[in-house]
Protein backbone atom coordinates (compact mmCIF):
# COMPACT_ATOMS: atom_id res chain seq x y z
CA UNK A 1 0.00 0.00 0.00
CA UNK A 2 2.86 2.37 0.77
CA UNK A 3 4.44 1.42 -2.54
CA UNK A 4 1.19 2.34 -4.25
CA UNK A 5 1.06 5.68 -2.44
CA UNK A 6 4.64 6.45 -3.41
CA UNK A 7 3.86 5.74 -7.06
CA UNK A 8 0.67 7.80 -6.86
CA UNK A 9 2.51 10.77 -5.40
CA UNK A 10 5.29 10.45 -7.98
CA UNK A 11 2.81 10.34 -10.87
CA UNK A 12 0.83 13.27 -9.43
CA UNK A 13 4.05 15.26 -9.09
CA UNK A 14 4.97 14.56 -12.73
CA UNK A 15 1.48 15.55 -13.86
CA UNK A 16 1.80 18.78 -11.88
CA UNK A 17 5.12 19.59 -13.54
CA UNK A 18 3.62 18.88 -16.98
CA UNK A 19 1.09 21.69 -16.52
CA UNK A 20 3.13 24.74 -17.51
CA UNK A 21 0.32 27.08 -16.42
CA UNK A 22 0.33 25.68 -12.88
CA UNK A 23 4.10 25.88 -12.57
CA UNK A 24 4.04 29.42 -13.95
CA UNK A 25 1.44 30.81 -11.56
CA UNK A 26 2.72 28.98 -8.50
CA UNK A 27 6.50 29.37 -8.89
CA UNK A 28 7.53 31.62 -11.77
CA UNK A 29 5.02 34.47 -11.41
CA UNK A 30 5.51 35.24 -7.67
CA UNK A 31 9.28 35.00 -7.95
CA UNK A 32 9.28 36.98 -11.20
CA UNK A 33 7.11 39.73 -9.73
CA UNK A 34 9.34 39.96 -6.68
CA UNK A 35 12.46 40.33 -8.83
CA UNK A 36 10.92 42.54 -11.50
CA UNK A 37 9.05 44.97 -9.27
CA UNK A 38 11.47 44.76 -6.35
CA UNK A 39 14.40 45.27 -8.69
CA UNK A 40 13.01 48.09 -10.84
CA UNK A 41 10.72 50.24 -8.69
CA UNK A 42 13.09 52.31 -6.55
CA UNK A 43 10.50 53.11 -3.87
CA UNK A 44 10.14 49.41 -3.15
CA UNK A 45 13.67 49.30 -1.80
CA UNK A 46 13.52 52.42 0.37
CA UNK A 47 12.63 52.33 4.04
CA UNK A 48 8.97 53.41 4.21
CA UNK A 49 7.72 55.23 7.31
CA UNK A 50 4.15 54.19 6.45
CA UNK A 51 5.27 50.57 6.86
CA UNK A 52 7.01 51.20 10.16
CA UNK A 53 10.35 51.85 8.48
CA UNK A 54 10.48 48.54 6.55
CA UNK A 55 11.31 48.37 2.87
CA UNK A 56 8.18 47.42 0.93
CA UNK A 57 10.09 44.68 -0.91
CA UNK A 58 11.00 42.98 2.38
CA UNK A 59 8.28 41.49 4.54
CA UNK A 60 5.22 43.18 2.94
CA UNK A 61 5.85 42.30 -0.70
CA UNK A 62 7.66 39.00 -0.12
CA UNK A 63 4.83 37.89 2.18
CA UNK A 64 2.28 38.69 -0.52
CA UNK A 65 4.23 36.69 -3.14
CA UNK A 66 4.29 33.67 -0.82
CA UNK A 67 0.56 34.13 -0.27
CA UNK A 68 0.05 34.28 -4.06
CA UNK A 69 1.74 30.87 -4.51
CA UNK A 70 -0.33 29.20 -1.80
CA UNK A 71 -3.62 30.78 -2.87
CA UNK A 72 -3.02 29.73 -6.49
CA UNK A 73 -2.39 26.15 -5.39
CA UNK A 74 -5.41 26.08 -3.11
CA UNK A 75 -7.94 27.82 -5.32
CA UNK A 76 -6.81 26.68 -8.74
CA UNK A 77 -4.41 23.74 -8.98
CA UNK A 78 -5.82 21.49 -6.26
CA UNK A 79 -9.56 21.87 -6.88
CA UNK A 80 -9.16 21.72 -10.68
CA UNK A 81 -7.27 18.45 -10.45
CA UNK A 82 -9.75 16.89 -8.03
CA UNK A 83 -12.83 17.94 -9.98
CA UNK A 84 -11.25 16.65 -13.18
CA UNK A 85 -10.57 13.31 -11.48
CA UNK A 86 -14.17 13.10 -10.32
CA UNK A 87 -15.48 14.20 -13.72
CA UNK A 88 -13.41 11.65 -15.59
CA UNK A 89 -14.34 8.82 -13.25
CA UNK A 90 -10.73 8.39 -12.08
CA UNK A 91 -11.79 8.31 -8.43
CA UNK A 92 -14.58 5.86 -9.20
CA UNK A 93 -12.26 3.66 -11.24
CA UNK A 94 -9.79 3.63 -8.38
CA UNK A 95 -12.47 2.50 -5.95
CA UNK A 96 -12.57 -0.84 -7.83
CA UNK A 97 -8.90 -1.49 -7.00
CA UNK A 98 -7.32 -2.38 -3.66
CA UNK A 99 -6.29 1.29 -3.29
CA UNK A 100 -8.89 3.63 -1.84
CA UNK A 101 -9.60 6.80 -3.81
CA UNK A 102 -8.74 8.72 -0.63
CA UNK A 103 -5.11 7.91 -1.41
CA UNK A 104 -5.33 9.96 -4.59
CA UNK A 105 -6.68 12.86 -2.56
CA UNK A 106 -3.79 12.53 -0.10
CA UNK A 107 -1.26 12.32 -2.93
CA UNK A 108 -2.72 15.48 -4.48
CA UNK A 109 -2.54 17.31 -1.16
CA UNK A 110 1.05 16.17 -0.65
CA UNK A 111 2.09 17.38 -4.10
CA UNK A 112 0.47 20.76 -3.49
CA UNK A 113 2.09 21.13 -0.08
CA UNK A 114 5.50 20.27 -1.53
CA UNK A 115 4.96 22.74 -4.39
CA UNK A 116 4.01 25.43 -1.86
CA UNK A 117 7.09 24.75 0.24
CA UNK A 118 9.38 24.78 -2.81
CA UNK A 119 7.87 28.01 -4.15
CA UNK A 120 8.20 29.67 -0.73
CA UNK A 121 11.78 28.51 -0.23
CA UNK A 122 12.71 29.78 -3.71
CA UNK A 123 11.04 33.15 -3.13
CA UNK A 124 12.81 33.59 0.21
CA UNK A 125 16.21 32.43 -1.05
CA UNK A 126 16.28 34.31 -4.33
CA UNK A 127 14.79 37.43 -2.69
CA UNK A 128 17.48 37.25 -0.04
CA UNK A 129 20.35 36.74 -2.50
CA UNK A 130 19.25 39.21 -5.17
CA UNK A 131 17.38 41.93 -3.30
CA UNK A 132 18.76 41.47 0.20
CA UNK A 133 15.33 40.61 1.62
CA UNK A 134 16.01 39.43 5.19
CA UNK A 135 15.23 35.79 5.94
CA UNK A 136 12.22 35.34 8.27
CA UNK A 137 12.86 37.34 11.42
CA UNK A 138 10.78 34.96 13.53
CA UNK A 139 11.55 31.64 11.80
CA UNK A 140 9.60 29.29 14.10
CA UNK A 141 6.55 31.53 14.13
CA UNK A 142 6.86 31.88 10.35
CA UNK A 143 6.85 28.10 9.88
CA UNK A 144 3.88 27.73 12.23
CA UNK A 145 1.93 30.42 10.37
CA UNK A 146 2.90 28.90 7.02
CA UNK A 147 1.60 25.48 8.09
CA UNK A 148 -1.62 26.73 9.68
CA UNK A 149 -2.35 29.12 6.80
CA UNK A 150 -1.62 26.50 4.14
CA UNK A 151 -3.93 24.04 5.87
CA UNK A 152 -6.71 26.66 5.94
CA UNK A 153 -6.18 27.53 2.25
CA UNK A 154 -6.08 23.91 1.10
CA UNK A 155 -9.17 23.10 3.18
CA UNK A 156 -10.97 25.91 1.35
CA UNK A 157 -9.70 24.47 -1.94
CA UNK A 158 -11.10 21.07 -1.00
CA UNK A 159 -14.42 22.67 -0.14
CA UNK A 160 -14.44 24.35 -3.54
CA UNK A 161 -13.73 20.97 -5.19
CA UNK A 162 -16.52 19.41 -3.14
CA UNK A 163 -19.23 21.86 -4.18
CA UNK A 164 -18.20 22.59 -7.79
CA UNK A 165 -20.25 20.51 -10.22
CA UNK A 166 -17.68 20.47 -13.05
CA UNK A 167 -14.28 21.64 -14.29
CA UNK A 168 -15.56 24.82 -15.89
CA UNK A 169 -17.27 25.96 -12.72
CA UNK A 170 -14.33 25.13 -10.49
CA UNK A 171 -11.92 27.09 -12.66
CA UNK A 172 -14.22 30.08 -12.97
CA UNK A 173 -15.14 30.11 -9.29
CA UNK A 174 -11.51 29.66 -8.26
CA UNK A 175 -10.40 32.66 -10.31
CA UNK A 176 -13.39 34.74 -9.20
CA UNK A 177 -12.59 34.03 -5.54
CA UNK A 178 -8.84 34.55 -5.82
CA UNK A 179 -8.91 38.20 -6.80
CA UNK A 180 -11.04 39.61 -3.95
CA UNK A 181 -9.26 37.30 -1.51
CA UNK A 182 -5.85 38.56 -2.64
CA UNK A 183 -7.05 42.16 -2.61
CA UNK A 184 -8.39 41.93 0.93
CA UNK A 185 -5.09 40.38 2.01
CA UNK A 186 -3.24 43.49 0.81
CA UNK A 187 -1.84 42.28 -2.50
CA UNK A 188 -2.36 45.67 -4.16
CA UNK A 189 -2.87 47.90 -1.14
CA UNK A 190 -0.97 47.20 2.09
CA UNK A 191 -3.36 46.81 5.06
CA UNK A 192 -1.68 49.76 6.78
CA UNK A 193 -3.01 51.97 3.99
CA UNK A 194 -6.51 50.43 3.96
CA UNK A 195 -9.48 52.27 5.47
CA UNK A 196 -10.25 51.07 8.97
CA UNK A 197 -13.40 49.15 7.96
CA UNK A 198 -11.60 47.28 5.17
CA UNK A 199 -8.78 46.38 7.52
CA UNK A 200 -11.26 44.99 10.07
CA UNK A 201 -12.85 42.86 7.34
CA UNK A 202 -9.40 41.73 6.24
CA UNK A 203 -8.67 40.55 9.80
CA UNK A 204 -11.45 37.98 9.53
CA UNK A 205 -10.86 36.69 6.00
CA UNK A 206 -8.66 33.59 5.56
CA UNK A 207 -6.27 35.32 3.18
CA UNK A 208 -6.20 38.52 5.24
CA UNK A 209 -5.27 36.64 8.41
CA UNK A 210 -2.75 34.45 6.54
CA UNK A 211 -1.13 37.27 4.56
CA UNK A 212 -0.78 39.57 7.56
CA UNK A 213 0.63 36.78 9.73
CA UNK A 214 3.16 35.93 7.02
CA UNK A 215 4.22 39.59 6.81
CA UNK A 216 4.42 39.90 10.60
CA UNK A 217 6.58 36.82 11.09
CA UNK A 218 8.78 37.60 8.08
CA UNK A 219 9.44 40.99 9.64
CA UNK A 220 10.34 39.45 13.00
CA UNK A 221 7.07 40.23 14.80
CA UNK A 222 4.82 37.73 16.52
CA UNK A 223 1.60 36.92 14.64
CA UNK A 224 -1.57 38.41 16.10
CA UNK A 225 -3.55 35.81 18.11
CA UNK A 226 -6.74 36.98 16.36
CA UNK A 227 -5.26 36.03 12.98
CA UNK A 228 -4.19 32.60 14.20
CA UNK A 229 -7.66 31.99 15.64
CA UNK A 230 -9.28 33.13 12.39
CA UNK A 231 -7.08 30.75 10.38
CA UNK A 232 -7.82 27.85 12.73
CA UNK A 233 -11.57 28.45 12.47
CA UNK A 234 -11.47 28.65 8.66
CA UNK A 235 -9.35 25.50 8.47
CA UNK A 236 -11.69 23.57 10.72
CA UNK A 237 -14.94 24.83 9.20
CA UNK A 238 -13.82 24.38 5.58
CA UNK A 239 -12.22 21.01 6.32
CA UNK A 240 -15.33 19.63 7.99
CA UNK A 241 -17.65 20.99 5.31
CA UNK A 242 -15.42 19.56 2.55
CA UNK A 243 -15.33 16.15 4.23
CA UNK A 244 -19.11 16.17 4.52
CA UNK A 245 -19.81 17.39 0.98
CA UNK A 246 -17.11 15.68 -1.05
CA UNK A 247 -18.44 13.22 -3.61
CA UNK A 248 -16.29 10.55 -5.20
CA UNK A 249 -18.40 10.36 -8.35
CA UNK B 1 -19.59 -24.01 -9.32
CA UNK B 2 -20.57 -20.53 -10.41
CA UNK B 3 -18.04 -17.76 -9.84
CA UNK B 4 -20.72 -15.03 -10.04
CA UNK B 5 -24.29 -15.51 -8.85
CA UNK B 6 -26.86 -12.75 -9.15
CA UNK B 7 -30.13 -13.59 -7.43
CA UNK B 8 -33.27 -11.46 -7.78
CA UNK B 9 -31.24 -8.28 -7.98
CA UNK B 10 -33.24 -5.08 -7.73
CA UNK B 11 -31.84 -1.56 -7.78
CA UNK B 12 -33.76 1.68 -7.53
CA UNK B 13 -32.57 5.28 -7.55
CA UNK B 14 -35.23 7.23 -5.68
CA UNK B 15 -38.43 6.42 -7.51
CA UNK B 16 -36.70 5.24 -10.68
CA UNK B 17 -36.30 1.48 -10.99
CA UNK B 18 -33.09 0.71 -12.89
CA UNK B 19 -33.12 -3.05 -12.34
CA UNK B 20 -36.37 -4.83 -11.48
CA UNK B 21 -35.48 -8.48 -11.13
CA UNK B 22 -32.26 -9.91 -12.54
CA UNK B 23 -30.90 -13.37 -11.85
CA UNK B 24 -28.12 -15.26 -13.62
CA UNK B 25 -24.95 -17.10 -12.81
CA UNK B 26 -21.58 -17.14 -14.53
CA UNK B 27 -19.33 -20.18 -14.62
CA UNK B 28 -15.59 -19.87 -14.12
CA UNK B 29 -13.71 -19.37 -17.38
CA UNK B 30 -16.63 -18.41 -19.59
CA UNK B 31 -17.33 -15.18 -21.43
CA UNK B 32 -20.78 -14.18 -20.27
CA UNK B 33 -22.57 -11.44 -22.14
CA UNK B 34 -25.18 -9.07 -20.84
CA UNK B 35 -27.12 -7.57 -23.70
CA UNK B 36 -29.97 -5.14 -23.85
CA UNK B 37 -30.95 -1.77 -25.18
CA UNK B 38 -29.71 1.48 -23.69
CA UNK B 39 -31.29 2.02 -20.30
CA UNK B 40 -32.23 -1.64 -19.89
CA UNK B 41 -30.27 -1.91 -16.65
CA UNK B 42 -27.11 -3.60 -17.94
CA UNK B 43 -24.60 -1.19 -16.48
CA UNK B 44 -26.35 -0.99 -13.11
CA UNK B 45 -26.31 -4.78 -12.97
CA UNK B 46 -22.57 -5.11 -13.56
CA UNK B 47 -21.82 -2.18 -11.28
CA UNK B 48 -23.60 -4.10 -8.52
CA UNK B 49 -21.44 -7.13 -9.38
CA UNK B 50 -18.30 -4.97 -9.27
CA UNK B 51 -19.27 -3.65 -5.84
CA UNK B 52 -19.66 -0.08 -7.08
CA UNK B 53 -23.33 -0.04 -6.16
CA UNK B 54 -25.28 -1.68 -3.38
CA UNK B 55 -28.37 -3.64 -4.47
CA UNK B 56 -31.69 -2.36 -3.15
CA UNK B 57 -32.68 -5.99 -2.68
CA UNK B 58 -31.53 -9.40 -3.87
CA UNK B 59 -28.02 -10.74 -3.60
CA UNK B 60 -24.84 -10.71 -5.63
CA UNK B 61 -22.26 -13.34 -4.77
CA UNK B 62 -18.81 -13.19 -6.30
CA UNK B 63 -16.41 -15.99 -5.46
CA UNK B 64 -13.32 -13.80 -5.66
CA UNK B 65 -11.78 -10.84 -3.84
CA UNK B 66 -13.64 -7.90 -5.37
CA UNK B 67 -10.73 -5.48 -5.16
CA UNK B 68 -7.80 -7.78 -5.87
CA UNK B 69 -9.25 -10.31 -8.28
CA UNK B 70 -11.90 -8.44 -10.21
CA UNK B 71 -10.67 -6.13 -12.95
CA UNK B 72 -13.12 -3.49 -14.10
CA UNK B 73 -13.36 -1.48 -17.29
CA UNK B 74 -16.01 1.17 -16.79
CA UNK B 75 -17.98 3.15 -19.28
CA UNK B 76 -17.02 6.82 -19.37
CA UNK B 77 -13.89 6.47 -17.35
CA UNK B 78 -10.77 8.17 -18.50
CA UNK B 79 -7.43 9.39 -17.23
CA UNK B 80 -5.68 12.75 -17.03
CA UNK B 81 -4.55 13.86 -20.52
CA UNK B 82 -0.91 14.23 -19.56
CA UNK B 83 -0.42 10.77 -18.04
CA UNK B 84 1.58 8.38 -20.21
CA UNK B 85 0.47 4.86 -21.03
CA UNK B 86 3.43 3.32 -19.20
CA UNK B 87 2.89 5.48 -16.12
CA UNK B 88 -0.78 4.56 -15.89
CA UNK B 89 -0.09 0.83 -16.24
CA UNK B 90 2.83 0.88 -13.80
CA UNK B 91 0.75 2.90 -11.32
CA UNK B 92 -2.25 0.58 -11.46
CA UNK B 93 0.06 -2.46 -11.29
CA UNK B 94 1.43 -1.09 -8.00
CA UNK B 95 -2.07 -1.23 -6.50
CA UNK B 96 -2.20 -5.04 -6.58
CA UNK B 97 -0.32 -7.65 -4.59
CA UNK B 98 0.28 -9.96 -7.59
CA UNK B 99 0.19 -7.76 -10.66
CA UNK B 100 0.60 -8.89 -14.25
CA UNK B 101 3.61 -7.82 -16.34
CA UNK B 102 2.36 -4.39 -17.42
CA UNK B 103 4.91 -4.03 -20.19
CA UNK B 104 3.73 -7.27 -21.77
CA UNK B 105 0.13 -6.12 -21.47
CA UNK B 106 0.92 -2.88 -23.26
CA UNK B 107 2.71 -4.75 -26.00
CA UNK B 108 -0.19 -7.14 -26.41
CA UNK B 109 -2.57 -4.19 -26.62
CA UNK B 110 -0.31 -2.55 -29.20
CA UNK B 111 0.22 0.53 -27.05
CA UNK B 112 3.21 2.86 -27.01
CA UNK B 113 4.32 3.23 -23.39
CA UNK B 114 5.39 6.83 -23.88
CA UNK B 115 2.19 8.08 -25.52
CA UNK B 116 0.11 10.54 -23.50
CA UNK B 117 -3.47 9.54 -22.74
CA UNK B 118 -4.77 12.76 -24.32
CA UNK B 119 -3.22 11.83 -27.66
CA UNK B 120 -4.59 8.28 -27.87
CA UNK B 121 -7.29 7.33 -30.37
CA UNK B 122 -10.61 5.95 -29.17
CA UNK B 123 -9.49 2.40 -29.88
CA UNK B 124 -6.19 2.86 -28.08
CA UNK B 125 -7.98 4.31 -25.06
CA UNK B 126 -10.30 1.33 -24.92
CA UNK B 127 -7.40 -1.09 -25.20
CA UNK B 128 -5.57 0.77 -22.42
CA UNK B 129 -8.72 0.62 -20.33
CA UNK B 130 -8.92 -3.14 -20.88
CA UNK B 131 -5.20 -3.48 -20.12
CA UNK B 132 -5.74 -1.56 -16.86
CA UNK B 133 -8.58 -3.94 -15.99
CA UNK B 134 -6.15 -6.85 -16.47
CA UNK B 135 -3.07 -5.41 -14.81
CA UNK B 136 -3.96 -6.86 -11.41
CA UNK B 137 -4.04 -10.42 -12.83
CA UNK B 138 -7.78 -10.75 -12.14
CA UNK B 139 -9.84 -13.94 -12.07
CA UNK B 140 -12.81 -11.97 -13.36
CA UNK B 141 -12.81 -9.09 -15.84
CA UNK B 142 -15.88 -6.88 -16.13
CA UNK B 143 -15.98 -5.00 -19.41
CA UNK B 144 -18.74 -2.43 -19.97
CA UNK B 145 -19.52 -1.37 -23.56
CA UNK B 146 -15.93 -1.72 -24.56
CA UNK B 147 -16.36 -1.23 -28.29
CA UNK B 148 -19.03 1.47 -28.36
CA UNK B 149 -17.92 4.31 -30.60
CA UNK B 150 -15.05 2.41 -32.17
CA UNK B 151 -14.56 1.98 -35.90
CA UNK B 152 -14.80 -1.61 -37.23
CA UNK B 153 -11.07 -2.17 -37.23
CA UNK B 154 -10.52 -0.89 -33.69
CA UNK B 155 -13.47 -3.03 -32.64
CA UNK B 156 -11.88 -6.15 -34.09
CA UNK B 157 -8.59 -5.41 -32.33
CA UNK B 158 -10.41 -5.03 -29.04
CA UNK B 159 -12.24 -8.31 -29.64
CA UNK B 160 -8.94 -10.06 -30.20
CA UNK B 161 -7.84 -8.79 -26.82
CA UNK B 162 -10.94 -10.26 -25.16
CA UNK B 163 -10.34 -13.61 -26.87
CA UNK B 164 -6.82 -13.66 -25.43
CA UNK B 165 -8.19 -12.88 -21.96
CA UNK B 166 -10.50 -15.86 -22.21
CA UNK B 167 -7.63 -18.08 -23.35
CA UNK B 168 -5.86 -17.21 -20.11
CA UNK B 169 -8.76 -18.65 -18.15
CA UNK B 170 -10.12 -15.32 -16.96
CA UNK B 171 -13.89 -15.20 -16.54
CA UNK B 172 -15.30 -12.28 -18.52
CA UNK B 173 -18.54 -10.44 -17.85
CA UNK B 174 -19.19 -8.40 -20.96
CA UNK B 175 -21.84 -5.72 -21.35
CA UNK B 176 -22.78 -4.89 -24.92
CA UNK B 177 -25.54 -4.01 -27.29
CA UNK B 178 -23.80 -5.36 -30.39
CA UNK B 179 -25.09 -8.74 -31.46
CA UNK B 180 -22.00 -9.27 -33.58
CA UNK B 181 -19.89 -8.89 -30.47
CA UNK B 182 -22.03 -11.46 -28.68
CA UNK B 183 -21.69 -13.91 -31.57
CA UNK B 184 -17.95 -13.49 -31.71
CA UNK B 185 -17.09 -13.52 -28.04
CA UNK B 186 -19.73 -14.89 -25.71
CA UNK B 187 -20.26 -18.42 -24.49
CA UNK B 188 -23.59 -17.47 -22.99
CA UNK B 189 -25.68 -14.32 -22.78
CA UNK B 190 -28.39 -12.86 -20.62
CA UNK B 191 -30.81 -10.63 -22.49
CA UNK B 192 -32.04 -7.83 -20.25
CA UNK B 193 -35.01 -5.64 -21.06
CA UNK B 194 -36.75 -3.15 -18.80
CA UNK B 195 -34.78 -4.31 -15.80
CA UNK B 196 -35.62 -7.99 -16.21
CA UNK B 197 -33.85 -11.01 -17.70
CA UNK B 198 -35.74 -12.17 -20.81
CA UNK B 199 -33.50 -15.10 -21.64
CA UNK B 200 -30.21 -16.74 -20.72
CA UNK B 201 -28.78 -18.90 -23.46
CA UNK B 202 -25.91 -19.53 -25.84
CA UNK B 203 -25.83 -17.17 -28.83
CA UNK B 204 -26.89 -20.05 -31.09
CA UNK B 205 -29.68 -21.06 -28.75
CA UNK B 206 -30.88 -17.49 -28.64
CA UNK B 207 -31.00 -17.21 -32.42
CA UNK B 208 -32.90 -20.48 -32.59
CA UNK B 209 -35.64 -19.08 -30.36
CA UNK B 210 -36.71 -16.63 -33.01
CA UNK B 211 -36.19 -19.23 -35.69
CA UNK B 212 -38.78 -21.03 -37.74
CA UNK B 213 -39.21 -17.76 -39.57
CA UNK B 214 -37.66 -17.15 -42.96
CA UNK B 215 -38.12 -14.14 -45.13
CA UNK B 216 -38.21 -13.86 -48.92
CA UNK B 217 -37.67 -10.42 -50.36
CA UNK B 218 -38.18 -9.74 -54.09
CA UNK B 219 -39.54 -7.33 -56.69
CA UNK B 220 -42.45 -8.38 -58.86
CA UNK B 221 -45.22 -7.00 -61.07
CA UNK B 222 -47.35 -10.09 -60.53
CA UNK B 223 -50.24 -10.08 -58.03
CA UNK B 224 -49.13 -11.56 -54.68
CA UNK B 225 -52.37 -11.59 -52.66
CA UNK B 226 -52.79 -15.29 -53.38
CA UNK B 227 -49.66 -16.02 -51.35
CA UNK B 228 -51.44 -15.12 -48.12
CA UNK B 229 -53.58 -18.24 -48.42
CA UNK B 230 -50.57 -20.57 -48.27
CA UNK B 231 -50.21 -22.40 -44.94
CA UNK B 232 -46.43 -21.88 -44.98
CA UNK B 233 -46.82 -18.09 -45.20
CA UNK B 234 -47.35 -16.02 -42.07
CA UNK B 235 -47.34 -12.56 -43.60
CA UNK B 236 -47.01 -10.71 -46.90
CA UNK B 237 -45.89 -7.11 -46.95
CA UNK B 238 -45.98 -5.02 -50.12
CA UNK B 239 -44.06 -1.77 -50.07
CA UNK B 240 -44.15 0.44 -53.16
CA UNK B 241 -46.48 -0.23 -56.09
CA UNK B 242 -45.44 -1.24 -59.59
CA UNK B 243 -44.52 2.27 -60.69
CA UNK B 244 -43.73 1.41 -64.26
CA UNK B 245 -40.02 2.07 -63.79
CA UNK B 246 -39.53 -1.63 -64.28
CA UNK B 247 -38.87 -2.42 -60.65
CA UNK B 248 -42.31 -3.51 -59.60
CA UNK B 249 -43.45 -3.70 -56.00
CA UNK B 250 -41.10 -4.75 -53.22
CA UNK B 251 -42.60 -7.79 -51.54
CA UNK B 252 -41.56 -9.39 -48.27
CA UNK B 253 -43.00 -12.80 -47.53
CA UNK B 254 -42.41 -14.26 -44.09
CA UNK B 255 -43.15 -17.85 -43.22
CA UNK B 256 -41.87 -21.21 -42.03
CA UNK B 257 -38.66 -22.81 -43.23
CA UNK B 258 -40.54 -24.22 -46.24
CA UNK B 259 -41.75 -20.84 -47.42
CA UNK B 260 -39.44 -20.70 -50.44
CA UNK B 261 -40.73 -23.89 -52.09
CA UNK B 262 -44.31 -23.01 -51.23
CA UNK B 263 -44.06 -19.58 -52.83
CA UNK B 264 -42.21 -20.73 -55.96
CA UNK B 265 -44.87 -23.39 -56.51
CA UNK B 266 -47.43 -20.62 -56.95
CA UNK B 267 -45.36 -17.74 -58.30
CA UNK B 268 -42.91 -18.70 -61.05
CA UNK B 269 -39.38 -17.58 -60.18
CA UNK B 270 -39.20 -15.89 -63.58
CA UNK B 271 -41.64 -13.26 -62.27
CA UNK B 272 -39.48 -12.46 -59.25
CA UNK B 273 -36.50 -10.16 -59.53
CA UNK B 274 -33.67 -9.63 -57.04
CA UNK B 275 -34.90 -12.51 -54.92
CA UNK B 276 -33.09 -12.92 -51.64
CA UNK B 277 -33.63 -15.01 -48.53
CA UNK B 278 -33.18 -13.62 -45.06
CA UNK B 279 -32.56 -15.94 -42.20
CA UNK B 280 -33.30 -14.93 -38.65
CA UNK B 281 -30.21 -13.74 -36.91
CA UNK B 282 -29.23 -12.94 -33.39
CA UNK B 283 -30.35 -9.40 -34.17
CA UNK B 284 -33.87 -10.64 -34.86
CA UNK B 285 -33.84 -12.74 -31.71
CA UNK B 286 -32.72 -9.71 -29.76
CA UNK B 287 -35.51 -7.58 -31.21
CA UNK B 288 -38.09 -10.26 -30.48
CA UNK B 289 -36.87 -10.67 -26.90
CA UNK B 290 -36.57 -7.01 -26.06
CA UNK B 291 -39.70 -5.89 -27.89
CA UNK B 292 -39.61 -3.86 -31.05
CA UNK B 293 -41.91 -1.08 -29.91
CA UNK B 294 -39.36 0.69 -27.74
CA UNK B 295 -36.40 1.94 -29.66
Amino acid sequence: MTKAFGKLAAVEARLFLREPVAVFFVVVLPLGLLLALGGTIPGFRDADPALGGQRYVDAPFTGMMILLSIVTLAFSTLPSALVLYRERGVLRRMSTTPVRPGSLLSAQLLVNVVAGVVATALTLTVGHLVLGVPLPGAPLAFVAVFVLGSVAMLALGLLLAAVAPNSRVVQGAGAALMFPLLFIAGMWLPPQLMPELLRRISDFTPTGAFGRSLVHTLGGQAPEPLHLAVLAVWALAAGLAAARLFRWQ
Amino acid sequence: MAIITVDHLRKTYGTRVAVKDVSFSVEEGEVFGIVGRNGAGKTTTVECVAGLRTPTSGTVTVDADLKEQVGVQLQECSLPDKIRVGEALELYASFYSRPADWRALAEEAGLDLRASFGKLSGGQRQRLSVALALVGNPRIAILDELTTGLDPRARRETWDMVTRIKDRGVTVLLVTHFMEEVERLCDRVAVISHGRVRAVDTPAGLAARADGEQRLVFHTDAPVDGLRALPEVTSVTVTGEGTGDGNGALVTVAGTSDVLSAVTAVLPPALMRDLRMERTTLDDAFLVLTGQEES
